[in-house]
């Protein structure tokens, strides 16, 4: 075979036609432009699990009753179509995959406060088709409901199953509704949002306040008390295996 | 021409039907809107005035709300500045409803006569009526 000048122009154009291609290689390879840059906030929460054990199991549901009170999450009594932004999971099913035949009993049995880990590499961040999650600049993993459609891939993407379906209109399971925060609707998606709405009013996220056992802060200012905490004791995150990049710590 | 006599009162029947929208509604009175801005709180204001120019709203209030919760959820900012520079704070319920307290007689007055229906109020909590 021979190639003339009008073949190799043509075989060129071909090549350079494949740039084309990038902005899809881009999608499928999940390039995170959002990537914190350094220098901001990256909020985070420490959870002192000694703590917790003396105080007993009831302070996580305390915790979850203020986050779910004022966020007006609806109380559905059916398993499979609750809507929860925070709650107790044994270690055998929020550690599943470290778990070993020598651990302290005690330690298996306990509750483990469990919530969206708000990670630094968000499956659910990649997979919304809409961009109704996003990830903001300091960290926390946002829900913008006004543009959720309900297709529940985000559901599908989390391994930590912190996100709930609004399988009913959630009105009629919110007992006392908070005015200052609105509801979400059927065929919606929710999930913590780590006060967002707090935090721009300067509180501490609900389950926090209520909690101290619960420490939250900047992970990226080394003053800060979550980020001595973390720095002096050892802590484990929820399945750090999948690089995920939980913003979640329990010190153990 | 064959058939004429088919063809032409056919054609008059088809140009009257396609141009009936035109002129259904000459001779009639744009609809009545009959919705009431007054409320005690907007009469208590010393300068009768809404976020922006009256015009404004009227014409572009759902553009305003758009950007309002643009920016409160993805840009995480809840202060709005105006044209003429007054600051007021992001919210649906606090700072609409803060002065519309009369919800049912303003906006859903004139969405309903207009054939309007946003779905914000399925999330949205409603303001505590108040009427005149
Ligand atoms: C599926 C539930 C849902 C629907 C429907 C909905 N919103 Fe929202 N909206 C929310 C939530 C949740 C927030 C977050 C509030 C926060 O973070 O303070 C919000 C925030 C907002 C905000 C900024 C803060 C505030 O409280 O005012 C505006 C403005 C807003 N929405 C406007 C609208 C408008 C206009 C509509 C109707 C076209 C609408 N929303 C429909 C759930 C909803
Ligand atoms: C400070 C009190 C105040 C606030 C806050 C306020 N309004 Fe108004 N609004 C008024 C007043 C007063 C008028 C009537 C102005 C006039 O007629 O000159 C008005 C007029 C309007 C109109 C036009 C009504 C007409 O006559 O056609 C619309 C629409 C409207 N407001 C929507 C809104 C929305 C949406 C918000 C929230 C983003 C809002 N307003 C917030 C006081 C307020
Ligand atoms: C003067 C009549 C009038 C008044 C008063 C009025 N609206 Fe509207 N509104 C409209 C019209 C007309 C539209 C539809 C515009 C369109 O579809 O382009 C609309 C649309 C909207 C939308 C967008 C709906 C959608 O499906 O996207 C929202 C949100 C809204 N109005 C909120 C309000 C609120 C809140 C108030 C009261 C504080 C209010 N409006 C008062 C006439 C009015």
């Amino acid at each position: 075979m021979t190639v003339n000048r009008r073949k190799f122009i043509g075989a060129g154009l071909l090549t350079l036609s494949g740039l084309a291609l990038i902005p899809t290689v881009n999608v499928f390879a999940g390039i995170d432009k959002n990537k914190l840059s350094e220098g901001t906030v990256r909020w985070g929460i420490a959870m002192d699990m000694e703590a917790l054990a003396t105080k007993g199991p009831k302070v996580i549901e305390e915790a979850a009753a203020a986050c779910h009170r004022v966020h007006n999450v609806p109380k559905i009594e059916l398993q499979e179509e609750a809507v929860k932004w925070i709650w107790g999971e044994p270690y055998e099913k929020s550690f599943a995959d470290q778990k070993h035949p020598y651990l302290n009993e005690s330690f298996l049995n306990s509750l483990f406060p469990v919530l969206c880990n708000h990670c630094d590499n968000a499956p659910c961040v990649r997979v919304c088709p809409t961009g109704a999650t996003f990830k903001r600049e300091d960290g926390i993993v946002m829900m913008d409901y006004h543009r959720c459609i309900g297709c529940r891939y985000c559901m599908a993407a989390c391994p930590f199953g912190a996100r709930s379906f609004n399988f009913m209109d959630p009105r009629p399971y919110v007992k006392e509704p908070n005015p200052d925060y609105p509801l979400r609707q059927r065929g919606v998606v929710e999930k913590c949002n780590f006060c967002a709405e707090r935090l721009a009013a300067g509180k501490q996220p609900a389950c926090v306040e209520v909690n101290d056992a619960l420490v939250f802060g900047d992970l990226n200012d080394e003053k800060s008390h979550i980020w001595k905490m973390l720095n002096s004791r050892y802590s484990i995150r929820r399945r750090p295996g999948l690089g995920t990049g939980p913003n979640i710590y329990y010190l153990v | 021409m064959y058939d004429a006599g088919k063809i032409i009162p056919g054609l008059i029947i088809f140009l009257i039907l396609i141009t009936f929208p035109l002129w259904y509604s000459l001779g009639q009175s744009a609809p009545v809107l009959g919705y009431q801005v007054e409320t005690p709180e907007i009469e208590q204001l010393e300068e009768k005035e809404c976020v922006e120019s009256v015009s404004y709203m009227r014409a572009s209030h759902m553009r305003l709300l758009d950007d309002w919760r643009n920016e409160v959820v993805r840009n995480s900012r809840r202060t709005y500045i105006n044209n003429a520079g007054k600051t007021y704070e992001i919210s649906l319920e606090a700072t609409c409803f803060g002065c519309h307290t009369n919800k049912a007689d303003f906006c859903d007055t004139c969405h309903s006569s207009l054939n309007v229906e946003p779905d914000c109020w399925n999330c949205h909590s409603e303001p505590k009526e108040s009427q005149l």
